[in-house]
């Protein structure tokens, strides 16, 4: 990943870093999402902006209300087919980097609505692509910003270098270096010791 | 509030065929298709109900003792006396239509078109009878209780977007 910022070699106020580092770290830390919410997992979306979750920790919580100033869309909650097109015409609107979150079950794959909804589209990655799935029906405000640093993690392995042509010429055109698609995170899962009492009622065998 | 029973009185006397129930102080009518239009200009001008709440409709198709297959219900309810009163037509399968109420309530035009969407009721002389829920190129009326439990292929049908078309 990126190398930190070369702080103190220097006298004080006087720092150096890559322009990339410099871009990346701004808009990691200024990703405005758009307002929009189509079903009961923006009900989580707006607790996650609100002040208990409180969103704007992360440069997240200037919920814009066009596309056009907007770099995140959080699809939240239940795509139908009506409102697919929409979602679509929603993303060609808003202006690169853009980046889309599918939060719940539904926008993933089309959530409890999968097997027989008539109405509902299966999963917002038919329409536009997603960077980030949320599961959860709906997903906690927790697992929103989780979702949130993620994409910030996505934001800082973006590239703007580009590699030396064949060198001809002065300005040569060169080709862009790849992005660093971030590694998976640790999940958090711990395996629990086989010697544990059982915490919960529905857990602890009922003896006959 | 229950509705007051001058004006069911009122009804009753000037258009026959009416049928009167009541639930829980609740008055229900139910009106013949032909005089619906008027009974509804005539509740809004004259008893003044001048909110039109709902327009849904229930489909009876198999249901115990229904003679006919749909049940269009009108919800009114007057803003200044807070009464309210049920209205309900019966309409028959082959052509299931009235008489657009938008003329009466401009908030009837989505009402309609909702009912129109679910359950295929036509609407004769609404402006724009498009559906309103399902996308356009839907050829059926879900709520209907013939519509299949489980679709009829929705979910085979979507175009997938590849990613590199995306
Ligand atoms: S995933 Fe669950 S909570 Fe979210 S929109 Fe779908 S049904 Fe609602």
């Amino acid at each position: 990943m990126t190398e930190p910022w070369i702080e103190a070699r220097f006298e004080e106020n006087f720092l150096l870093t890559t322009v990339e580092q410099a871009i990346n770290w701004a808009r990691e830390s200024s990703i405005w999402p758009m307002t929009f919410g189509i079903a009961c997992c923006a009900i989580e979306m707006m607790a996650a902006g609100a002040g208990r979750y409180d969103m704007d920790r992360f440069g997240a919580g200037a919920f814009r209300a066009t596309p056009r100033q907007a770099d995140l869309m959080i699809v939240a909650g239940t795509v139908t087919y009506k409102m697919a097109s929409r979602i679509r015409r929603l993303y060609d609107m808003m202006p690169e980097p853009k980046f889309v979150m599918a939060m719940g079950a539904c926008t993933i794959g089309g959530g409890p609505y999968f097997k027989w909804g008539y109405h509902v589209c299966k999963g917002v990655d038919l329409i536009v692509p997603v960077d980030v799935y949320v599961p959860g029906c709906p997903p906690r405000p927790d697992s929103l910003l989780e979702g949130l640093l993620r994409i910030q993690d996505k934001i800082r392995g973006h590239r703007i270098a580009k590699q030396r042509g064949d060198g001809s010429g002065f300005m040569c055109r060169g080709q862009k270096v790849e992005d660093e698609l971030p590694l998976p995170h640790h999940s958090g899962y711990v395996l629990a010791p086989a010697d544990q009492e059982p915490m919960r009622d529905h857990q602890k065998v009922t003896p006959k | 509030m229950p509705v007051p029973q001058r004006v069911v009185d009122a009804l009753c006397g000037r258009w026959a065929g009416l049928a009167v129930s009541e639930f829980r102080g609740q008055a229900r009518v139910v009106v013949p298709r032909e005089v619906l239009f008027d009974v509804l200009t005539s509740l809004r001008n004259e008893h003044g109900f001048d909110m039109l709440v709902d327009v849904t409709c229930v489909d009876y198709l198999r249901y115990r003792g229904a003679a006919q297959r749909f049940g269009l219900v009108y919800l009114l309810a007057s803003t200044s006396t807070n009464d309210r009163i049920t209205l309900r037509v019966m309409l028959d399968d082959p052509d299931p239509a009235v008489v657009s109420a938008v003329p009466i309530w401009e908030g009837a035009n989505w009402l309609e078109r909702e009912v129109w969407d679910m359950f295929g009721i036509r609407f004769e002389g609404h402006p724009d009878l498009r559906r309103l829920l399902m996308p356009e190129e839907f050829a059926a009326h879900p709520l209907r209780k013939d519509y299949p439990l489980q679709g009829r292929g929705e979910r085979h049908n979507f175009p997938v977007l590849a990613r590199r078309e995306a």
